[in-house]
């Protein structure tokens, strides 16, 4: 079971790789990819299902002796998160095959190296390894940015590349501090070494930051508006579901390892998830395009995220895991709608549009549905994870943060309700047609992926149970990490 | 001592061109950083905390795993500075120059 591991991360590699040498021939690269995406898909699938039942699987790379050996391991978080990412892979290949935005011959081994990158930060127990795997993520997606090369893409390239190396020099130096300190980069054993460790602390607290930059968190997010809607618009699906959630996950598992030991820092937690969640909905609201209000709520959203770490109990974690994995769907979907309108009415500028609702009723549906999940109404998937996380957060007594999340979410309701009149009621400003630029099956494609979307975050609203069975195990595994701890340090 | 003293200097240098505002300076900063990451990396070496883990190597052997990490580091910081710097070409392709300052107003 443990040869598994490395091979969710050499496919998708070896995809890349193939698909570089086969500039020419765009089918033969799509097919590639998208085996990568399902090969991984599988994989974090019966990975799930040996962990959730077997505990944590390992796997020592090259079987160096204990101290130097890269340690691979999936505990339930990294296989849950293995799916997901597939699954948001494989969406934002259908939107970009639609928009005919895969026509670019590097776009397809990009992709596939992005997703060979994500893989190895979600499955690696080493430090270092880590570092590496955000970089290979990283360098993928600085050139996914830029593929168009235009004036804005350009602009926006030397910001994010600028913040995500700034993060990762920080990163880097961080891990040269805390080796120096105790001497391993392996995950586990830092649980034990770095708390009480006054110079490992101050290395953590740069990887702290450079997490946080990643992550998209208050006050280090002001790249991540400003970078992601200048991508293209299924790029932009892309990295919302891939890039920003590594970042989150990272801290799951510095949280669950290493963090909660340190005193005094849950509470600061808590606070920057809160601002987090503030500034980044009121940036939401004052959007001036689809895209923008979309990628502002991101990092509102990051905050959903982070603040149960903050509380660390397992209904906090377990709320924390069910909101993820709706809020992946969800965003994926209505930024697929923003792509979809971008296509169908040649932008997405709240000013241009008008009316949707009548003229395209489907597009209309496709966007209310994983609107209402996104603001948490009953009975969408988004109420049960708000429900969930509020509940477990005036349980632990932070009635404070339980308070903003509720008065964010009436926020993000709001500035679902400006797209919505901006877009899709009213008239249709006069404009000229942009015309089917698109055939009929990729416009049907273009509106029918966020549709299902919404359609499974409606139904799993009243049917979330089993989902949520499966968040608690993930958070059991969290909050008590010791299965984590005893599988990857060996005796 | 002389290490640290190394790698302050090398990441004021850094930071400080890391906040200019053409990209090719930036580039510059990135690489400062990049070396003192490096220096640094190489400075945290120590074999105390674990064995020889070579057959045949006297324990006057120096520790592998930062010497590893500085090599990764090394390429990957090179990558990235030639990426940098195709983007500073491109934005002077594009606006005239590569002073993100000055091009910011045009939209």
């Amino acid at each position: 079971m443990s040869g598994l591991i490395p091979l969710a991360f050499a496919f998708p590699l070896t995809a890349g790789a193939l698909g570089t040498l086969l500039r020419g021939r765009r089918a033969a690269q799509r097919l590639l990819t998208v085996a990568a995406a399902l090969v991984v898909l599988a994989l974090g699938v019966v990975l799930l299902a040996e962990v959730r039942t077997g505990g944590v699987v390992t796997d020592d790379v090259g079987a160096w002796p204990d101290g130097l050996a890269i340690v691979l391991a999936v505990d339930p978080l990294a296989a849950l998160m293995l799916c997901v990412t597939a699954g948001a892979t494989l969406v934002a290949l259908t939107v970009a095959w639609a928009r005919g935005e895969d026509d670019h011959p590097l776009f397809h081994p990009l992709v596939a190296s992005l997703l060979a990158g994500v893989v190895l930060a979600l499955v690696t127990a080493d430090l270092f390894n880590l570092f590496v795997a955000f970089e290979v993520m990283l360098i993928a997606s600085y050139v996914l940015l830029a593929l168009r090369g235009g004036r804005d893409q350009v602009r926006a390239g030397v910001v994010y590349v600028g913040t995500n190396l700034l993060a990762s020099a920080l990163f880097l130096l961080g891990v040269g501090l805390v080796y120096g300190a105790t001497g391993t980069v392996n995950l586990a054993r830092l649980a034990t070494a770095v708390p009480g460790d006054s110079a490992a602390l101050a290395g953590l607290s740069l990887l702290l930051v450079a997490v946080a930059a990643k992550a998209g968190l208050v006050p280090l997010h002001g790249w991540l508006p400003r970078a992601y809607v200048h991508a293209g618009p299924a790029v932009t699906v892309l990295f919302s579901g891939l890039l920003t959630k590594v970042g989150v996950y990272v801290l799951y598992r510095l949280t669950s390892l290493i963090l909660v030991d340190v005193t005094g820092l849950a509470p600061w937690l808590v606070a920057v998830a809160a601002v987090t969640m503030v500034v980044g909905v009121v940036g939401a609201v004052g959007g001036k395009d689809m895209r923008g209000i979309l990628t502002f709520h991101m990092v509102s959203q990051v905050g959903y995220l982070v603040l149960p770490l903050g509380l660390m109990t397992v209904d906090a974690v377990a709320a924390g895991v069910l909101y993820l994995v709706q809020y992946v769907a969800v965003k994926a979907a209505l930024l697929a709608v923003a792509a979809a309108t971008r296509s169908l009415e040649g932008s997405d500028r709240l000013a241009d549009l008008g009316g949707l609702l009548r003229t395209r009723p489907a597009l209309g549906i496709a966007f209310l549905l994983p609107a209402l999940a996104l603001a948490g109404l009953p009975p969408t998937s988004g109420f049960v994870g708000k429900y969930l996380l509020i509940d477990a957060a005036f349980a632990a007594g932070s009635w404070w943060g339980g308070a903003v999340m509720l008065g964010v979410s009436l926020l993000t309701l709001l500035s679902m309700i400006k797209i919505l009149t901006g877009a899709f009621w009213g008239e249709r400003p006069e404009r000229p047609d942009p015309g089917h630029v698109l055939t009929a099956t990729r416009r049907r494609v273009l509106v029918g992926v966020p549709l299902a979307i919404g359609v499974a975050a409606v139904l799993l609203g009243p049917a979330a149970a089993p989902l949520l069975e499966l968040a608690r195990d993930v958070a059991t595994g969290l909050v008590d990490p010791s299965g984590y701890l005893t599988a990857v340090v060996r005796p | 001592m002389s290490a640290a003293v190394v790698v302050g200097l090398l990441a004021a240098g850094g930071t400080y061109l890391v906040l200019q505002r053409g990209v090719v300076r930036v580039a510059l900063g990135f690489t400062l950083l990049g070396h003192a990451a490096t220096t640094l990396l190489i400075a945290a070496g120590g074999a105390d905390a674990r064995g020889v883990p070579f057959a045949g190597a006297g324990p006057g052997a120096a520790d592998p795993l930062p010497q590893a990490f500085a090599l990764t580091a090394i390429v990957i910081s090179l990558g990235l500075t030639a990426f940098l710097l195709a983007l500073a070409f491109r934005s002077r392709d594009v606006h005239g120059s590569d002073d993100l300052e000055t091009t910011e107003g045009e939209r």
